[in-house]
C-alpha cells in the first residue's frame, strides 16, 4: 500500500470515509476546518452525505438521526462546539446511538484560542454532558494513528452501541505526516442493527428513547448501560508502553504530549537517565492496571498534559500512592520543548 | 381498551373508526386536549397513503413525549427543540423514509426556532406537525413564544407584557417568507369543519414528501384546556374569540 | 331505524364534553356512569337522532367514538 502525505484533519477525514462513514455532519471551527472541507469535498463523491449545519447543536442531533436511522455517522468539532454537542451526546449515550465524535481541541476555557491544547480530558472522559454516561476515548498521537484509530472508533462504537470520541488537538489536527490509509470497511462486515429505524415493514415497530419515566424503568436503563461500560473496561482498554522495563522514572502522556514524551526518553536516555514513557491511547477506558503495575517498580510517575492536570487524576488513582506523582504541564495553547521537559525529570532523578 | 360492548344491527356499515396507524395505547393527553385530534389525524393520513411501513416520527419533549405510544410505525424520541435536526439526520441518512417531527409551540418556536427555520430554509423533505396551544402544556402553563398579548400563564400572572416579554411569534408567516419551504400552512382543531380542513392540509404536508416536493409545515391552533384553566368547550370559544384573530388561518405559502 | 349510530368506547372517553356539545341533533349526553379512571362518560341519550354525520366522531380527541351508517338499501326499506 503507498504512503500519502496527508494532514491529521483529511486523514481523519480519509479514514472517516473508508470506515464507512454514510453521513457526516458539522459546523466550521479551528483548528479542524481541513476536516469540514475535505468532508464537503469528497464525501458526496463517495455516496456519502455532508452537510453544514446552522450551529453544533443541530449537527449533533443531525448525527443522532442519522445513527437511529442505522448509518454510520460522524461530526467534528473542537472544544468550544464540542461544549454545544454535549446535550446531543448525552442523549445518544441514553438512546445507545452509536457515532464518532472528533474533537481537535483548542486553548479553553471559554473562547480560549486556536492553539492545541488538551483541557477537555474531563469534558471527554468523566461524561461531559448531563447523566451517568461515558463515551469511548480514543487518543492519537500521530497521523497515522489517528486514520487507525478512526476506524477503530467505528467498530467499538458499533459493537458496544456507545458514542466514541477521538480526542486529538490542534497541532495533530495541522501537522503533515505520511500515512499508509486503512483499507476500505467492507460493509457486509458492518454489524446489523436490527434496532435501528427503517420502517415497521414486517416487523413490530422500533423505537429509539433515551428516558423512561419510570424510576425502575430508567434504573434498570442505566443498569444495562453499565454493565456494558464495565465490558468495556475489561476488554478495550489500550495503551503504549516505551522503555518502562528498567525504568528510573516513568511519563504518563497522551496524544501531542504523548509524542513529546517520546522525544524526552529519547533525549534522557542519551543522558543516562533511564526515563520511560506510558501513552494512554484509551483515555476512557482509562489504562489504570497497567500504571498500577509500573508504579509498583518505579519510584516517580511524572504527568505531562497541555491543561492544568486533568488525566492527572486517573493517574493518581492508578498509582495510589506506591510512587510520587508529580505533574508538568502547559496552558493557554503553549506547547512545551523536550528539552524543557527534560529539565523537569532531571529534578526527579537527581533527587 | 374495553372491546366495545354494543352490538351492531345489521344493515350498519362503520364509517368512522380508529385509523390503523393508531395503536390501541390510551392517549397521555388530558381531557379536551387538542393533541388527541392532532394524533389521530397524522395517524388517518399516514393510513391514507399508505406509508405506515416506512414512516418514522419524531416525538416531542412536552405533552407529546409518549406519541411513540400511540402509533404503529418506527419512532425516535428528540431532545427540545432538535426535532428538525433529528428529521434532516433520519431523511438524509435514508432518503425512502417518510420522516415527520411533531412539535409543540415552546419545542419548535423558542428552544428550537433555528433548528425549524434552517430545516425550512434548505426544504428538507419532511413534514412537520406544528401544535400552536399557546402555552407550555407539560411544564405547568408558562407562557409559551407564541402566548397571546395580555394571556394569562404561570410566568405571565399579570398577563403577558408585550413590552417586556414581546408578541407572540408568527413562525408560520417567518416561514413563509423564505425561499425554501414548499407548503406552510395554518389550521385549527377547534370544531369539525376546521378539524376536516386540518387533516386536508396534514394529507398535503405528508404527500409533498411522499412526492419529494421539499418542506411541508402543517400549524394546529389547538387548546390546552387544563392551562387555560377553562372547559373544554370554554377553551374552544376563547381560541375562536382570542386566539384566532391573532393567529388567522389558511395556506401561507404553496410552492408546486 | 336511526340513520347513524355511535358507539363510545367508555374506557377511552375522557367525559370531556366536546362530542355532547358538538353533536348538532342532541344524540349525545353525559351518562350517570364513570369508567375505571373515574371520568363520567358520553352516551348516545337520543340514538334514534343520529344521521352518522361523524361530528362528534371528528373532533373526539380520544377516538373514542365510531360510527356506523345505515346502508342504503336499508335505508330505502325503512323509507
Amino acid at each position: 500500500m503507498s504512503r500519502t502525505l496527508m494532514r491529521g484533519n483529511e486523514a481523519i477525514a480519509e479514514a472517516g470515509i473508508r470506515a464507512g462513514c454514510r453521513c457526516y455532519f458539522c459546523y466550521p471551527i479551528t483548528p479542524q476546518g481541513e476536516l469540514v472541507e475535505y468532508m464537503a469535498r469528497e464525501l458526496p463523491l463517495r455516496e456519502g452525505v455532508f452537510l453544514q449545519a446552522e450551529s453544533e447543536v443541530s449537527a449533533i442531533n443531525m448525527v443522532y438521526g442519522a445513527a437511529a436511522a442505522g448509518v454510520r455517522t460522524m461530526t467534528s468539532s473542537s472544544s468550544p462546539g464540542i461544549s454545544l454537542k454535549m446535550e446531543g451526546i448525552s442523549y445518544m449515550a441514553g438512546a445507545r446511538l452509536p457515532a464518532v465524535i472528533v474533537n481537535i481541541m483548542r486553548g479553553g476555557p471559554g473562547l480560549g484560542n486556536i492553539a492545541p491544547a488538551q483541557g477537555d480530558y474531563f469534558q471527554a472522559t468523566k461524561g461531559g454532558g448531563h447523566g451517568d454516561y461515558r463515551l469511548i476515548v480514543l487518543a492519537p498521537s500521530t497521523v497515522p494513528e489517528a486514520a487507525e484509530l478512526i476506524m477503530l472508533a467505528f467498530d467499538l462504537s458499533d459493537r458496544y452501541r456507545v458514542p466514541a470520541m477521538i480526542l486529538a488537538d490542534g497541532m495533530l489536527g495541522q501537522m503533515m505526516e505520511p500515512v499508509e490509509l486503512p483499507a476500505p470497511v467492507d460493509p457486509q462486515s458492518i454489524p446489523a442493527r436490527p434496532w435501528a429505524l427503517t420502517g415497521a415493514k414486517g416487523r413490530d415497530p422500533n423505537v429509539v428513547l433515551s428516558f423512561d419515566l419510570d424510576p425502575q424503568g430508567l434504573k434498570e436503563m442505566n443498569r444495562e448501560l453499565q454493565q456494558t461500560y464495565r465490558e468495556i473496561q475489561g476488554t478495550e482498554v489500550r495503551w503504549e508502553c516505551v522503555d518502562t522495563e528498567d525504568a528510573e522514572i516513568v511519563l504518563v502522556a497522551y496524544g501531542t504530549m504523548g509524542r513529546i514524551g517520546k522525544t524526552v526518553v529519547r533525549l534522557a536516555r542519551e543522558e543516562g537517565i533511564r526515563a520511560g514513557l506510558v501513552r494512554p491511547i484509551s483515555l476512557w477506558p482509562f489504562p489504570y492496571e497497567p500504571i498500577r503495575k509500573i508504579s509498583a517498580q518505579v519510584p516517580t510517575v511524572l504527568t505531562l498534559e497541555l491543561s492544568a492536570g486533568q488525566m492527572w487524576e486517573d493517574v493518581r488513582l492508578a498509582v495510589e500512592q506506591r510512587a510520587q506523582t508529580p505533574f508538568f504541564g502547559e496552558l493557554g495553547g503553549v506547547v512545551p520543548t523536550p528539552r524543557q521537559i527534560l529539565s523537569e525529570v532531571k529534578r526527579y532523578v537527581s533527587s | 381498551m374495553s372491546p366495545v360492548e354494543t352490538s351492531i344491527p345489521a344493515g350498519y356499515t362503520k364509517v368512522f373508526g380508529r385509523p390503523n396507524s393508531l395503536s390501541d395505547a390510551p392517549t397521555t393527553y388530558c381531557p379536551g386536549c387538542h393533541h388527541g385530534v392532532a394524533t389521530r389525524l397524522v395517524a388517518e393520513v399516514i393510513d391514507e397513503l399508505g406509508i405506515q411501513e416506512r414512516t418514522v416520527g419524531i416525538a416531542p419533549v412536552g405533552c407529546a413525549v409518549f406519541l411513540y405510544r400511540f402509533y404503529r410505525c418506527d419512532f425516535v424520541q428528540a431532545a427540545h427543540g432538535r426535532a428538525c435536526a433529528v428529521a434532516t439526520g433520519l431523511k438524509r441518512a435514508n432518503p425512502e423514509l417518510i420522516v415527520f417531527s411533531y412539535q409543540g409551540d415552546g419545542d419548535l418556536a423558542a428552544i428550537g426556532t433555528a433548528e425549524t427555520v434552517h430545516a425550512a430554509n434548505r426544504g428538507e423533505n419532511i413534514t412537520v406537525v406544528f401544535i400552536n396551544n399557546q402555552i407550555y402544556g407539560m411544564t405547568g402553563g408558562e407562557m409559551a413564544p407564541t402566548t397571546l398579548a395580555g394571556q394569562h400563564t404561570t410566568t405571565t400572572p399579570r398577563g403577558r407584557d408585550v413590552a417586556t416579554t414581546g408578541y407572540p411569534l408568527k413562525i408560520s408567516e417567518m416561514l413563509a417568507q423564505l425561499d425554501g419551504p414548499t407548503y406552510i400552512t395554518r389550521q385549527s382543531l377547534h370544531d369539525a369543519p376546521h378539524v376536516a380542513k386540518a387533516r386536508k392540509a396534514l394529507l398535503t404536508g405528508f404527500q409533498n414528501q411522499v412526492e419529494g416536493k421539499g418542506f411541508s409545515l402543517v400549524e394546529l391552533v389547538a387548546s390546552c384546556p387544563t392551562n387555560f384553566k377553562m372547559s373544554p368547550q370554554k377553551a374552544n370559544k376563547w381560541l375562536v374569540e382570542q386566539a384566532l384573530p391573532a393567529f388567522p388561518l389558511g395556506d401561507l405559502k404553496v410552492r408546486d | 331505524m336511526p340513520k347513524g349510530m355511535t358507539v363510545i368506547d367508555k374506557e377511552r372517553c375522557k367525559g370531556c364534553g366536546l362530542c355532547v356539545a358538538a353533536c348538532p341533533f342532541g344524540v349525545l349526553a353525559f351518562s350517570e356512569e364513570h369508567n375505571s379512571s373515574g371520568y363520567n362518560v358520553a352516551m348516545a341519550q337520543h340514538p334514534e337522532k343520529c344521521t352518522a354525520c361523524m361530528v362528534c366522531a371528528q373532533i373526539c380527541p380520544d377516538v373514542a367514538i365510531e360510527v356506523y351508517r345505515l346502508d342504503r338499501a336499508e335505508s330505502k326499506g325503512a323509507a
